[in-house]
């Protein structure tokens, strides 16, 4: 192939110039996630040189000013809003992923494809306010205080959805239609077409959705912080309310200076090192950039 | 494919499963109209051409969100310049200029996909440390719209990828044969052809920042005055609502009203993003 994507040998000066100075762009992209890296543990440095890596989990309580900074209570939290929203989110995603494929109207599920995708376009911090104003009351009612870690659950939940739904949708729709039809021609029950042949065709695009949806539920912020109550615990039951590591940096960053800044930054690294595992994850399972 | 699984079953598991899947459906989609509904139902009743030109008052309780609206629009004026150019110049060079396993595209690459996971509060931390503090632009709508251009950048990239490289190979062997310049390539049949795809880009961009809240609190701060340089602090409008739900009693009206303003604005780019992707993926299907 003459003018194969690969092929840069051009006899035109001009386009050396160009593939060195769109080279030098693309560099200076690579060169993003290093800065953000090494801002993070420039930032952290101070706090990480003075102190054992293992306090900041087993430090008693979260008391940055005292020099005590026990992240464990936190970790938890971030940990079970995170796994509970994916507990709700990924059979309900799967279930709407099913919906659009197999069981709606073409033009149904037209709409609730489109439906999803402005779901997943929805500010978090309107999701956050809308969760502040109608839901927690309604939690409270039940059970006071209200903002809890049930409120963050139900939110990251709502969240995080149309990303599995979404990606396992696209993962059900490249199952071949020969599968099904031999699915079919065997008598199988529509349970057993779903579940015997497109689910498991299917499970590594619907598993790179569900790791996907836990990065983004370890990582949002805004929700979180509006509805969780913010205060640092280990919740004991679904009704207390917690802080979870995003929350606390957002709360802590107005105010904190020194040792107490880089503490928020150790726990800025750690939630990157904890999305970078999720990604690696995703990467390998579909065996290609996490795009597709 | 809902043909291709057949009748259900009248009874039994068949019968469970269907009404499962509808009823989670329904679930889902009973949430966002309630959602949807909360806003225009407590939101609608504020929302006037006075509310979106006049500066806030009371810390936001009355009055309106125009000098908030010309912050949001001068971030994401900054963000856009910073992302464009970056973004559409390592697009090109990533779907025309490189072999996919060279060493600098699989950085390119692995950074735009963890890039595209971190979360918006560590862009936060990032912008403050480094663009905030380290480049001296303090709390800026200058340092806010940086640090969106590192978020968008990913989404835009894969974007323009994606349309670039869905221009079918004739084209570019065509273009060999009559002894076109791979700019001039560029310039007169791949951009054209991949514009938009582009567009698109630009939109889902644009949306993403629009929506960011956490990445903007430190880097543009809280400051709700007009500005009057891009040195100058400026509250976005997310960062109003999060602010006037959380830390103004009293604040609930003008936070829906803002709210709506901010999901009819990103239900507008939505569309105008998928109408351009559908028009992209016509113009590819009537290719011979």
């Amino acid at each position: 192939m003459i003018s194969s994507p690969n092929n840069i040998s051009s006899r035109w000066p001009a386009d050396q110039r160009l593939a060195v100075s769109l080279g030098l762009a693309a560099a200076l992209v690579a060169a993003i996630l290093g800065l953000v890296v090494a801002f993070l543990s420039k930032e952290s440095w101070p706090l990480l040189r003075d102190i054992e890596l293992t306090r900041f989990l087993t430090d008693d309580g979260w008391h940055p000013t005292e020099q005590s900074y026990g992240m464990m209570p936190m970790l938890t939290a971030t940990l079970a809003a995170s796994f509970g929203a994916l507990l709700l989110a990924a059979p309900l995603g799967l279930a709407s992923a099913l919906f659009c494929r197999f069981y709606a109207p073409p033009a149904l599920a037209r709409s609730y494809r489109r439906m999803l995708g402005l779901l997943a376009g929805i500010p978090s911090v309107v999701f956050g306010f809308w969760g502040l104003t109608v839901l927690v009351p309604l939690i409270a009612r039940w059970e006071p205080p209200g903002a809890s870690l049930l409120a963050a659950v139900l939110i990251l939940a709502l969240m995080v959805l149309p990303t599995v739904a979404l990606t396992s949708d696209t993962a059900l729709g490249a199952v071949p239609a020969n599968w099904l039809h031999g699915a079919a021609a065997l008598g199988l029950s529509r349970r057993g077409m779903l579940f015997g042949v497109a689910i498991p065709a299917a499970r590594r695009g619907i598993f790179a959705g569900i790791l996907l949806a836990a990065a983004r539920a370890l990582g949002e912020t805004m929700a979180v912080l509006m509805v969780a109550g913010n205060v640092v615990q280990s919740p004991s039951s679904l009704f207390d309310p917690v802080r979870t590591m995003t929350a606390n940096i957002a709360l802590e960053m107005a105010y904190a200076t020194g040792d107490h800044r880089a503490s928020l930054f150790v726990t800025g690294l750690l939630l990157t090192a904890l999305v970078l595992l999720l990604v690696l994850g995703t990467l390998r399972n579909t065996g290609e950039h996490g795009h597709a | 494919m809902r043909e291709l699984i057949g009748k259900p079953a009248p009874d039994g598991p068949d019968l469970a499963l269907t009404i499962a899947i509808w009823g989670g459906a329904a679930l889902v989609a009973g949430s966002f109209l309630a959602l949807l509904g909360d806003l225009l139902w407590h939101g609608a009743a504020r929302v006037s051409w006075d509310f979106l030109v006049m500066a806030p008052e009371h810390a936001g309780k009355t009055g309106g969100i125009g000098p908030i609206l010309a912050s949001t629009v001068a971030i994401l004026a900054v963000a856009l310049l910073a992302a464009l150019p970056l973004g559409l110049a390592t697009a090109i060079w990533l779907s025309n200029f490189t072999r996919g396993g060279s060493l600098l595209a699989r950085q390119v690459n692995l950074s735009l996909d963890v890039l595209a996971g971190v979360p918006s509060i560590v862009f936060g931390l990032f912008g403050n440390a480094f663009f905030s503090v380290v480049l001296g632009m303090g709390f800026s709508i200058a340092a806010g719209g940086l640090t969106l251009a590192c978020m968008i950048l990913p989404i835009f990239i894969r974007s323009v990828e994606s349309g670039l490289s869905a221009v079918p190979d004739e084209w570019r062997r065509g273009a060999a044969a009559l002894g076109l310049s791979q700019a001039a390539a560029l310039r007169h049949i791949l951009l054209p052809a991949a514009a938009p795809a582009i567009s698109a880009g630009m939109m889902l961009g644009i949306g993403r920042a629009l929506a960011e809240t956490a990445a903007l609190i430190f880097t543009s701060g809280y400051v709700d005055r007009m500005p009057e340089s891009l040195l100058d602090s400026g509250r976005a409008l997310a960062v109003h609502i999060y602010d006037l739900s959380m830390n103004v009693t009293g604040g609930d009206q003008a936070a829906y009203a803002s709210a709506l303003v901010l999901i009819v604005l990103l239900l507008a780019i939505n569309s105008v993003a998928q109408t351009l992707t559908g028009r992209f993926l016509a113009r590819r299907i009537s290719q011979p």
